[in-house]
């Protein structure tokens, strides 16, 4: 489903480069749930951001369902994002003026569904993560558990293939975290391909396999025994 | 994602900070106010001048002594060689310019009007019969001046409305005699009200017979001659003729002017027209700081949201659907601005000429299209700018703005 071949990511901080991701390569199948660890520092935000198309690397190349994303341009990333790629975030990244339903609704807006049927899909995705019935409330009305499950929801409401999560639980207290953690090892049984960025072992514990990176190289990648 | 999605998503941007939206909005406001207000009074102005110089009576061709339309070089005093304008030059015109309905001789000047021990500063007239008709001002009680009068230089007046009231009052004036400086004159008529016409009042006049004016104000030339064409197509026929008949008589000079009514109204439409653009023009101006507001509120926006565009980018939007978000944004910032400044300056256009009398208006439709047209503009122009910088925002920079 995707593969990274020679992945290089370099940034210019003065006068030296410095490299976030050194010659990555990776295989991901469809249906796996891979847990990313490592350092702060260590490259894991630069991998997830270079998969899920929020930036390009330096160098390398990146097959996404067999097509080459690094030659892709703005608008052609922004349409892979939005239909193959949920995006959860450990500050949910909600938008607080509108209410739960309207934050789900929001990728289908991009996606061009009209406004009747983008109702008729969110209520069974915010169904799914248990917050039918405050899909009226604003995120500042919500806790930090529901907050993160309606990202999930915004996250899942195109039914993307893959389901990016940036410690989805590093906000969270260990019961809501708990409760994150299910409803994402569930959508993975469910066949979506989820990846991780975790520091929590007992997160990693949970997924088929986990890479572990530092300072940009990858230094792990094994199974879950 | 279409264009009624987007104008969906600026408008609750709008909706949801209210008190800013509506200061932007102001400036948009009270330029398109000051466009459509500016513009407005011009052209009642304007409309006013034309209705009062077409009020004076129809086709008229105003002829008076000295050339005055000699333009350009320098001209050394001719004082002596101006032969001035005489009654029989008014009787010459009315016996051969057949082009001519009337020709009306006028002698005018101040004087005091007094009657018993009351007195008043006022203008005498002196002019023929047909002044009523040419002038379209007519008699209300009495007579008015007849051409026996003119050839015998009766000693009779026929009072303005204003004058009779101010000296008679109640009372009828008619057999009574005035004092004109220091003649005897027997009021035979008084005219009907008319107001105020070009900044002069009409009803503030005694009229007498031009032979005796010319007597009273001790002089043998009259002041002008006031013509008419039944036609508005003869009149340029009718300056000719005119021309023939009174060089011939003035030694085969032209030592006259002709002025006609649509020269005179060309003449001030030009100069309100130009009055009525720099208006505009100046209000334009403050429509332009309007749109200087909206891009400045909209840079603190776009800056105010960048983690929203952030969130927007990741989760599918391309950078022209943030351009259109903004954009949109600033033009409904603007149009609706517009709006509500048309509105008001239509409603204070029309209340004016309520409060303020002296003060005609008129809403143009031009004016309202213009500023409308004007305002969605100063959005588009303005709102570019923020709205290119927030398309362009890296998603990860954005997502990360604290």
């Amino acid at each position: 489903m995707i593969q990274l071949t020679n992945i290089t990511k370099t940034y210019r901080m003065g006068e030296v480069d410095i490299c976030a991701l050194c010659d990555v390569s990776l295989r991901v199948a469809p249906g796996d749930l891979i847990a990313i660890m490592g350092p702060s520092g260590s490259g894991k935000s630069t991998l997830m951001n270079v998969i899920g198309c929020l930036d390009r690397p330096t160098s390398g190349h990146y097959l996404f369902e067999n097509k080459e994303i690094s030659s892709m341009v703005d608008d052609d990333l922004a349409h892979v994002r939005n239909a193959k790629i949920g995006f959860v975030f450990q500050s949910f990244n909600l938008l607080s003026r509108f209410p739960a339903i309207k934050n789900v609704e929001m990728p289908l807006i991009y996606s061009g569904v009209p406004s009747r049927l983008r109702r008729e899909r969110a209520i069974p995705v915010l169904e799914k993560v248990g917050l039918k019935e405050r899909m009226f409330h604003t995120p500042g009305e919500l806790s930090g558990g529901q907050q993160q499950r309606v990202a999930i929801a915004r996250a899942l409401v195109n039914n993307p293939p893959l389901l990016l999560a940036d410690e989805p639980t590093g906000n969270l207290d260990s019961r809501s975290g708990a409760e994150i953690l299910n409803i994402i090892v569930d959508l993975n049984k469910q066949g979506v391909t989820v990846m991780i960025v975790t520091h929590d072992k007992d997160v990693a514990a949970r997924c088929k396999r986990t890479i572990n990176l530092k300072d940009g190289w990858i230094v792990g990648d094994e199974a879950t025994p | 994602m279409n264009f009624l999605e987007t104008f969906k998503v600026a408008f609750e941007a709008i909706i949801s900070n209210k008190v800013r939206s509506g200061l932007t909005m102001l400036g948009v406001i009270i330029g398109v106010l000051a466009v459509i207000l500016l513009v407005s009074i011009g052209e009642g102005a304007r409309i006013y001048i034309t209705k009062e110089l077409t009020g004076l009576g129809t086709n008229l061709l105003i002829i008076t002594p000295g050339k005055t339309t000699t333009s350009g070089g320098f001209h050394p005093p001719s004082a002596g060689t101006v032969r001035k304008l005489t009654y029989d030059d008014s009787l010459a015109l009315r016996r051969r310019a057949w082009l001519l309905t009337d020709a009306v001789p006028i002698v005018l000047g101040t004087g005091k009007v007094k009657y018993q021990n009351k007195f008043r500063d006022t203008t005498i007239i002196g002019t023929t019969a047909e002044f009523e008709r040419v002038r379209n001002l007519f008699v209300d009680t009495g007579s008015y001046v007849t051409q026996a009068d003119v050839d015998s230089k009766a000693k009779i007046a026929v009072l303005g409305r204003k004058v009779k009231d101010e000296l008679f009052g109640a009372e009828s004036p008619l057999g009574k005699v005035v004092m004109l400086s220091d003649a005897r004159y027997r009021v035979v008529g008084v005219m009907r009200k008319k107001g105020m016409s070009l900044g002069w009042d009409v009803d503030d006049v005694v009229f007498i017979p031009v032979t005796s004016g010319q007597e009273l104000f001790d002089t043998d030339a009259i002041f002008e001659i006031i013509a008419s064409t039944p036609r508005a197509e003869d009149t340029d026929r009718a300056i000719g003729q005119i021309k023939d008949i009174l060089t011939r008589r003035h030694a085969h000079k032209e030592d006259f002017t002709i002025m006609t009514q649509g020269a005179m109204l060309a003449t001030m439409n030009t100069i309100l027209g130009v009055l009525t653009a720099v208006l505009g023009g100046i209000a334009g101006i403050s429509l332009l700081v309007g749109g200087i507001g909206i891009m400045n509120i909209m840079l603190v926006s776009v800056r105010e949201r960048t983690r929203e565009i952030g969130i927007r980018k990741a989760i599918g939007a391309r950078n022209k659907d943030i351009m259109a978000q903004f954009l949109i944004e600033a033009m409904t910032l603007s149009a609706a601005g517009g709006v509500i400044g048309i509105a008001l300056g239509v409603g204070i256009s029309l209340l004016i000429p309520v409060f303020v009398t002296v003060l005609p208006t008129s809403v143009s439709l031009w004016s309202i299209l213009l500023a409308f047209f004007f305002s969605v503009a100063v959005g588009v122009f303005f709102g570019v700018y923020p709205a290119r910088k927030a398309a362009l925002q890296d998603p990860i920079q954005a997502l990360r703005y604290e």
